[in-house]
This record gives C-alpha cells, structure tokens and sequence, in this order.
C-alpha cells in the first residue's frame, strides 16, 4: 500500500434520482479516494448506490440521473464539470471500466480483437499492424490461450470466464491509472471467478494500477480488497482497511453484512431419519438439438445415471456449477422434465414411470420453490390467491382455500393483510415468501427447491434460509435444496451431491464432503470460494 | 388506471381518439343526417364541393351526394374493419395459442400453414378469395378476416412461447393444474394485452384491404363504400378530383385514427420503454 | 459456405409450404363458379355443349379432382403452367412477359423505402421525443394510413395533370421508339411514381421499425461500454449501434416481401403497368383461373427467393446465425 497521494478522490458527492423514484438522491454526500496501486471495495447490496458510483465518475449515468453537488478530482480534472471531449479522452484511456455482464457488454457482431483495437484505434496513433500485435500481447496477458484465434472469435465463441478476460484486456490496453470493476465476477460460476480475481490482482501489482471495485460480496472483499468502502442507500456507513473491517466492523450493517457470508463449514450433523422418503436410481436426462434429416444432431447428456436418497425430514443439498445438470434433475424429480431413464420412489410409487394425469394427482406429496421471485408468480393474480391456487386445483372450496392462505401468510412471515396485493408490490424477500407459501399450502412431504434464495440480497437470503429450516423442523418436511452457492448448502443441508457434467462426482454428509473431500471437483469448488481463508480463520 | 391516466398524458393517443369517435359519431348518424338512400340519384352530376349548400361536399360522376357516401362509407369501414379483426385475432389466438403452448408436431403443422399464408401475398390472396366466393359484403369482409390471422398468430405464439417456460407457468404445473387451466388462466391473461393491441394494426390493414378491393370494383358494388367511390372517381380524375380526393381523405383519418388508438394502447399498457 | 448450406436448408423447408400452397389454392378454384372453358367458351361468344365436353375432355377437366390435381403438379415440375384460354398464350409466357415491370417497381420501391427509411429512423432515433422526431413519427404515421392506390391517384393529379412533369401511367412511351439510354430513362421516369406510391407505407414501416431498433440497441450494454472506451457518439452509431439495428430491418424485408407483391397489384393497375400485379387483376376480372393460379405459384416463389436473399444478407450480417447450425 502506498500512501501517495490519491490518484481519485470523490468529494461529498451527490447523485440525483428522476422524480418518482424511491428516493431523491441515488448518493448522497459520499467522499472517497483512492491511491495509486491500491484496490478499494465499495461493498453493498442493491440500491445501495455502489453501481452509480462507478457510473457517477465514468459520467456514464443513466438518461434523468444527475451529479448534485460535490467533486470527483482525477488528474487535475474535476470529472463533473470538465468538457465531454475530455471526458471522452479520459474515458478509456485514464480510467477503464469492466462490467457485471460480459456477454452483453461485448457487441455480438464483432470480434474480440476487433472491440479491443478499438480503443487503441481512438486513442493512439498506431498503425493496423502495431494494433494488431499489441491486441494479441494484450490477450496473452490475461492469459487466454490461442490469443490469435481469440482475437478473431466473435464473443459468442467465447466461454464466459475468457469473455471476462477480454473485457479487462481492453480495460487494460491503454494502462489506465485507474479501473472501475462493477461486479466483475457475479455473473460467472465460482472457480471462473476465482481465476478471474487472482488476474485482476495480479495485473494490478504488475502495473501499479488503482482499482475501484463493486461488490456485493463480502467474501470477494476479503480476497482482494486493500481498503473497504460500506454502502448502505446511498450513504457510506463504514470504510476502513480491509482486514479492520472484516475483523472488527462497527456499523450494525456491516456486521450483518458480514454475518451473512458464513463460513463453509457445516453446522454440527443433526440425527437422520433411517426411513428413506425419496429414492432416485439410475435417472437419466439426454437433449438432442438442432439436427435436419438426421444430420448435425447435438446430443447433450444433461443428466446422467444418478442415484441418491433423502431420509425423511432432512436436507439433501444438490451442488453445482452451470451446465452441471442441477436444475435438470430437479426439473426431472417433480416431472417438470420427463426423465429418459431411472425411477424416482416417493412412498414407494414410481414418479419417472406415472402418467401425466396421475402426477397431477399427487402433486400435493411434491412440491417446488423456484428461483425467480419476479417470474414465478403470476403478476395478474392476488397473494392470496396465488397461495389458494393449488387447493382450489385440488377440489378445495375457494373460500376455505382463501381463509388458509391468510394462515400460512402468518407462517411464512408475511403480514396477512398483504393477501390482497398483487406480487409486483412486494420485495424480492417477501415474494420468495409467497412462493414457498404456495407449495406449503397442499401440505407436500417433499419440497424441491431450486436456488431458492440465489436472486436476493445476502441479509435477506439468511432470513429465508432460516424461515425454511424452521418450516422443516415445524412441519417435518424433507427437501431438495439445489443451489450453486457452497455457503448456502453448508448452512442448510444435511447431506449433499456435488454434481459436474450430469453426474453425481461425490455425496455424503455435509460436514464430510466439505471437511474432507475426496473429488478432485470438489476440492476445487472448496478452494475456490472467495474469501474462504477469511472465514476459516475469522471463525476459528 | 394507471394505464388510463398514462393513455391521456400522450397528445397523439387523443387525438386518435378524438378522430375515432368521430368517424364512430358520422357512422351512427349517417341514417339521421341522409335518411334517403346514398346511392340513389340526388341532383345534378358533378358539382364541386362547397358549390351548393345542398350538397355540402358535392356530387359525383351519376348526381349521388358524396357527403352522404362518406357517411355510410364510415358505417361500411368499421364493420369490415371491425368483423375482420375480430375472425382475424380469433383464428390467431386459436393457433398461436395451441402451436406456442404445445410445440412440437402441432407447432410444425400450424407454423408450416401460417408460412403457406404468409408466403403467398395477402392481396393475391384476397384476389383469388373474391374470385372464388364473389363480392358481397359477407364474403369480402371474410375474406379480408382470413388473409389477416397470420400476424396475431405469430405474435400470440411467440407469447405463449415465452410464457411457457416462465416459472409461473411451470409453478402452476407444478400445483397440478390441467393444459386447459394453464393456458386460459395462467397464460392467455399474460398474453393477451399485446395482440389486443396488436388488433389496431389488424384494423387500419384490414380497412385498407377493403377500400383497395372496392376500389378495383371487387368489393361490394351495393353499398356506400369509400373505396368505391375513389374508383367512380378515378374516371373524372382529370378535372372532377375532389371525387376521389375526399373519400381517400377520410380513410387516411380513419386508418391513422385506428393505429393512434392502439399506438396510445401500447404504450399506455406496456410503458417499459418510457421508464428507462 | 456454411452460411449457403444454411440458407439452402431454409429453401428446401420451403418446399411443403410452397406445397400447400399450390394444393390450397388448386382446391380452392375448383369452387369457383365456371372453369377454364366456360371462360373460353364466353371468349369465342359461345358454343354448343359437345363441343364444351370435347375441350373439357382436351384439357383434362373431367377428371376427378384429385387426378387433375396431380396432372397439375405433375406438369408443374416440368415448369408447365398450362394454357391461358384468354389470352391464347401458355400462362409461363404470359407471366414472364409480365415480370419484369414487376420485379423493376419492387426493386426500385424496396431500395426507395429501405433507404429512406433506414435514414430517416436514425434522425428520429437521435432527436428522440425532440421535435425531428415528432415531425418524423408523425410523417410517418400518416403514410402508413394512406391508401396507396388513393396516393397513387393524387400523385397523378399533381404531378402529371397540373405539373406535367411525369407521365400518368404506362411503362414506356409507346409512340417513342427510342434505344440505349434513352429508353431506360423513359422507363425510369415511369416507375419515379409507381415506386413511390408503392414504397410509401414500407417506407412508413421501416422508418418506425428502425427508430425503435435503435433505441433498442442504444439502450444494450456494449453501448455502455464503447462509451466507457471514450468513443464519440457519431462512432457509437456507425460502429457498434447500426448494425445491431439493422437486423431487425433485414427480418422485415423477408416478411414484408409478400404484402409487397400484394400492393403492386393495386399500384400497377392505378398506373396501368403491364405486370404481374395487374395480370392478377385482369385474370379475376376475366375469370382466367389458370392464369391466377399460375401467378399464385409465381409470386409465392418469388417471396421465397427474397427469403433466402434475406437469409443469406442476415447471416452475413450475424456471425451468430451461422455458428447455431
């Protein structure tokens, strides 16, 4: 760390919000600086303001969004009143930017080498050649291998770790002084994103570069951060060095915030039931796509030959990456999905082999919670109804269906005169709520949830995971809990199935499989959660 | 309500309800204003509009009052306009609905007709339609339902498409609910709003369908329709212009009408894009 | 090369709809009131009814449907499209003497709406909700609610009565007899009319579909990001925003190319112009089914020859396209 003087510094500066908002001010009165080889977190959750903080200095912020007062000084500018052809210069070449989304931050049209050439195209002089030549040193930097074929890809070509790669060559084409990473690992599966934070770290000592970076995550923090900046709607409610932060952090938010990062570790096993509820062998699930007349057939075997079980009333936690078949099998155990080839025993009846018609009479035994609070409830119809659904459907009288509803709204935690509005009315919390009210309301003994907390805020994930190990406690249910996330499984499963390309690599007892575990894929997935030393020590 | 208050914030969406209402009054009052026939003979052939006060818009190449064929005209737009749209959104919710939901062969087979229709042009279409069963009001305002139906057909089943895989939808399965439960409750209320609009466009195609088609004296030669007249008119182009020029003046107002009202709609219902 | 292959999938798929078509609208003239001899029977001011079963019997005609159907089909594949009894000439003759006016004015309409189209939704994309905007959204609008035949009249009076600078209809000044250069000028001051009227309402429809393409697309991320590299808006449009823009316009051409054709039959008529459009026409009017049916196969191949251009501009434009097969 060094302590020149700052290469950024933002003076209580405001961001105004368009009328209508939530609030008048997106930021209000935030000052920070950042010094030159040194990386700063802002750490928040959403609309905490953290993404219009980078917007707010890149002076990218979105149609009806202003600066309201204060400074943000940057190499004798102050980037809030300079003219937009500075700003362009600055733009690209002093201060770079890598987004959340790299697939959509790339244009689909043309090629990687091409968009990175590209600023060296508007800011030097360079001929063709010399582009072309620095456009692969570049690539190679950030070491993505055959960097001559990469410069030709289009970014669909590209998996999404080496799209990220890209964007932080180009970032880095011109050794901008500073660079602003929005959340530049949340769209990619854990080991990808691992990768992609050691290069960020590496080419920041390298090159002495200051990096702003945008976290929603505490444990990114404790991977990378040299100082932590805590935002909380709009305010900054606590900064300090990263390790004083992490260790000792003073605001109730930031401790919150940092309680819901737990560590991986398993809570102590609880005695499992010897009754096997559900009982999968051998299920299989194979996709062919594309293909005329035979020819060019894709043949995708998304689930392959997996067999576990789940004791009645536990946890079994399904792990994985994208693309691992996770959501699949889930998909395939309530019949969403028709399995190619298995059985699937619940109460000893055959769920792979029923029919269509019989399923939807059993649905009532099997229930699901989805992982979209927005596109899982139907927007046109009532809480109340949304909840009453499934009992009307299974011949219960509407009125009493209706008067259940308000009952379990007080067991899931909602307030039941909300029962009368509609779910865009509600926050993403309260919707995973209704959602877990609806299956609850036929009564299921199993419960398949698929990511059920992975689109919330990490203080309103604890607060379902801990209304749904109550409900499991209170209504003995046994559950399926699909998730990407090791820390969620940690804190809730029983057991767990770590799962890589359809298959099932390693199961057993939470506390085995992440104390000691035995797959190659299993100890990666382990080592690469970020800030896992941080927990380990911190809790320890 | 929202809708309604952002429906009335938007001057162009108005407006075209203001000429709508309009063309919708002169429709119900034509029998109050000319009570006679339009079509019978009423003075002397050709008198420029404005010239006598009898005949306010003047006469046309056989003595009838232009004025009271714009009237009736309106009465003949909307009908065909109106009944078209309505056999040309039935017929494509009907297959949107099922080729989106289903998918698979069903959505081969629907899709493969919905091609056939769109590869073959509408108005040759239309041609061989009023060929075949002949030109009255009936069967040209068919007719025009018929070539129609693919657009809302494809934009229904895209719908469907998309809501299919939603996790409402799959949530509903989930709860045990039957295909014609999910369709019709689940997903048809979701669907809906956009080809609803999407019908205004039906409406200002479908009445520019028939005025071609009676222009060309395709269309029914028995009622008072702009088209016709435009047609009549064509023969006295030279000098008498005002004969086609004003019924084609009334068409364009009813046509953009039409497409102001469902544009209003639109973005009254769907106001994403002025959000961002 | 695997762009052609893809693109020569898509023509083959086309063969069931072109199919269904044919058979669609074989089945549908067999309802018809009168068939091919009566037509010819009228033409020659009548005739006794043996010698109506003798042609009946000539041309196939007392045979069951199905077998005619056939018989049709069959001759179809040799690219016969059978006799025109009215205009006394094999109905491919006809038809490809009419074709070339028809191709020249979906051509020049085409190019006309596209362009200007393509032009003016990008002024009123950047002016958004300003007042170029406004005046072009609502010229927009207005063509796209004006009967193109009603145009087409008005344009006549305009600017062939009282202006007298172009010719009211035709395709070529009969009297003339002028070669070379000369003659293409008086063809294309011909078609300056008809190719407006025409490409009115496309041009209203591409504009609109462009203005909002782009607003679209200067909403996407990589937009965000050309800013972030410091380009200047001029370079945000002409490298990263148009093209993304103009795949939505590509898609049009192809689905629009059938209610082209449609409108040129209205639009040769008002002009007189001997195509394909005013052949339809002429055919319904003089109940010259084979004729109809003939140009119903016509131009439904010709919308799928757009097709596949459109397919094979829009995977040119996509590296996307290409790479899912």
């Amino acid at each position: 760390m060094s302590s020149t003087a700052p290469i950024l510094s933002v003076d209580r500066l405001s961001v105004r919000l368009p009328k209508g908002a939530d609030r008048a001010h997106a930021i209000s009165e935030v000052s920070l600086s950042i010094a030159e080889n040194e990386i700063v977190c802002i750490v928040g959750e959403s609309g905490s303001g953290k993404s219009m903080m980078a917007n707010a200095i890149m002076r990218l912020l979105p149609q009806g969004v202003s600066t309201d007062g204060g400074r943000i000084l940057f190499g004798g500018y102050d980037l809030c009143t300079t003219s937009a052809a500075e700003m362009r210069r600055i733009r690209g070449a002093d201060i770079a930017m890598v987004f959340q989304e790299p697939m959509t931050a790339l244009n689909p049209l043309r090629t990687i080498g091409d968009q990175i050439g590209e600023v060296l195209d508007i800011h030097t002089d360079l001929s063709k050649a010399e582009i072309r030549s620095r456009v692969l040193t570049l690539l190679a930097d950030v070491n993505i291998p055959d960097p001559p074929r990469a410069a030709k890809a289009y970014p669909h070509e590209l998996s999404g770790g080496q799209r990220q790669r890209a964007m932080i060559a180009m970032a880095l084409a011109l050794d901008p002084k500073l660079l602003i990473a929005d959340e530049p690992t949340t769209a990619l599966d854990v080991t990808t994103q691992a990768q992609i934070l050691k290069l960020i770290r590496e080419l920041q000592q390298r090159r002495k570069t200051a990096v702003l970076f945008i976290t929603h995550d505490f444990g990114v923090v404790a991977e990378i951060a040299d100082r932590v900046v805590v935002m909380q709607h709009g305010v900054v409610v606590e900064h300090g060095p990263a390790a004083e932060v992490l260790r000792k952090p003073q605001h109730a938010y930031t401790q919150q915030l940092i309680a819901a990062v737990p560590p991986v570790a398993a809570p102590p096993a609880r005695k499992l039931s010897d009754e096997t509820i559900l009982t999968l062998s051998g299920v299989a699930k194979t996709y062919r796509t594309g293909g005329f007349l035979g020819r060019g057939v894709r043949v995708t075997h998304a689930v392959k030959d997996v067999s576990l079980a789940l004791p009645k009333g536990a946890t079994l936690g399904i792990v994985g990456e994208s693309g691992s078949g996770k959501s699949t099998l889930a998909r395939c155990i309530i019949r969403l999905i028709d399995p190619d080839a298995g059985s699937i025993l619940l109460n000893g009846e055959d769920w792979a082999r029923l029919s269509r018609g019989d399923i939807r009479q059993r649905t009532q035994k099997m229930q699901m919670v989805f992982q979209d609070p927005f596109a899982s409830l139907n927007p046109r119809r009532k809480a109340a109804e949304l909840v009453a659904q499934g009992p009307i459907v299974h011949g219960t009288p509407r009125a009493r269906a209706l008067s259940e509803a308000r009952e379990l709204f007080a067991l899931v935690g909602l307030d039941p005169s909300a029962a009368d509005r509609f779910p865009h009315e509600f926050s993403g919390g309260q919707r995973q709520r209704i959602g877990l009210a609806r299956a609850l309301a036929l009564k299921p003994e199993v419960l398949v949830a698929d990511e059920p907390v992975s689109a919330l805020d990490v203080s309103v994930q604890a607060q379902v995971l801990k209304l749904l190990t109550s409900l499991r406690e209170r209504l003995g249910l046994s559950i399926i809990f699909i998730t990407h996330d090791l820390r969620v499984a940690a804190q809730i499963c029983d057991l767990v199935a770590v799962m890589k390309d359809g298959e099932v690599v390693e199961h057993g007892l939470t506390g085995q499989v992440f104390g000691s575990p035995q797959h190659p894929y299993t100890q990666a997935l382990l080592a690469a959660i970020p800030g896992g030393d941080f927990a380990r020590t911190a809790q320890g | 309500m929202d809708a309604v208050k952002r429906y009335f914030r938007s001057p162009a969406a108005v407006l075209g309800l203001v000429l709508l209402l309009i063309v919708v009054g002169m429709a119900i009052s034509a029998g109050y204003f000319y009570p006679r026939d339009p079509l019978a003979l009423a003075g002397r052939p050709l008198i420029w509009p404005f010239a006598n006060p009898r005949f306010l818009l003047g006469t046309d190449n056989s003595g009838r009052d232009i004025a009271a064929q714009v009237f009736y005209g309106a009465r003949i737009s909307l009908l065909i306009g109106g009944v078209a749209t309505l056999i040309a959104v039935t017929i494509g919710i009907l297959v949107g609905a099922l080729a989106g939901y289903y998918g698979g062969w069903i959505d081969n087979i629907l899709m493969r007709i919905t091609e056939a229709f769109q590869t073959l042009p509408n108005f040759v279409l239309l041609l061989v339609l009023v060929a075949v069963f002949g030109s009255t009001l009936a069967t040209v305002t068919i007719a025009v339902g018929i070539v129609s139906w693919p657009a809302p057909a494809r934009l229904t089943r895209a719908e469907f498409l998309s809501l299919r895989s939603r996790e409402f939808v799959q949530a509903g399965r989930t709860l045990g609910m039957r295909d014609t439960q999910l369709i019709l409750r689940e997903i048809l209320p979701n669907a809906l709003p956009p080809v609803i609009v999407y019908a205004g466009v039906v409406m200002a195609v479908a009445i520019l369908l028939e005025s071609a088609l009676a222009f060309l004296r395709l269309s029914d030669a028995n009622v008072a329709s702009w088209g016709n007249l435009i047609g009549l008119g064509r023969d006295v182009l030279r000098v008498q212009w005002y004969v086609s020029a004003i019924p084609g003046v009334a068409i364009l107002i009813t046509v953009l009408a039409v497409s102001l009202v469902g544009q209003g709609l639109n973005d009254a219902l769907n106001p994403r894009l002025k959000q961002r | 090369m695997r762009i052609l292959s893809l693109a020569g999938r898509r023509l083959a798929a086309s063969i069931p709809t072109l199919l269904l078509i044919l058979i669609g609208v074989f089945l549908l003239l067999q309802l018809a009131p009168g068939d091919t001899v009566d037509a010819m029977m009228a033409q020659m001011g009548g005739g006794d009814a043996a010698t109506a079963r003798e042609l009946r019997r000539f041309y196939g005609l007392d045979l069951s449907v199905p077998m005619q159907l056939t018989n049709y089909l069959w001759r179809l594949v040799r690219l016969d499209l059978g006799f025109s009894a009215i205009y006394g000439k094999p109905v491919a003759t006809v038809i490809l003497e009419r074709l070339p006016p028809t191709l020249l004015l979906m051509t020049s309409a085409l190019s006309f709406a596209f362009f200007f189209g393509l032009v003016f939704g990008v002024i009123a994309a950047r002016g958004v909700n300003r007042w170029p905007d406004t005046l072009i959204s609502t010229v927009g609008l207005i063509f796209y609610a004006t009967p193109s035949f009603w145009f087409g009249l008005m344009a006549i009076v305009v600017f062939s009565i009282y202006l007298q600078w172009l010719p009211a209809g035709g395709f070529e000044d009969i009297g003339a007899v002028s070669t070379g250069l000369w003659r293409v000028l008086d063809v294309a001051s011909h078609l300056v009319l008809p190719s407006l009227t025409l490409g009115l309402i496309f041009l209203a429809i591409y504009l609109r579909i462009m203005r909002a393409s782009m607003l679209e697309v200067l909403n996407l991320d990589f937009v965000r990001t050309a800013r972030a590299k410091g380009l200047d808006e001029t370079r945000i449009i002409t490298r990263h925003v148009l093209r993304n823009a103009l795949l939505p316009m590509v898609t049009l051409i192809g689905l629009q190319a059938g209610t082209m054709l449609g409108g040129s039959v209205v639009v040769e008529t008002v002009f007189s112009l001997p195509g394909l459009g005013r052949l339809a026409y002429e055919s319904v009017v003089q109940r010259d089914l084979n004729t109809l049916l003939g140009i119903v196969f016509v131009s439904a191949l010709l919308v799928i020859l757009v097709n596949f251009i459109t397919d094979l501009l829009y995977a040119r434009l996509d590296p996307r396209i290409s790479a899912e097969s």
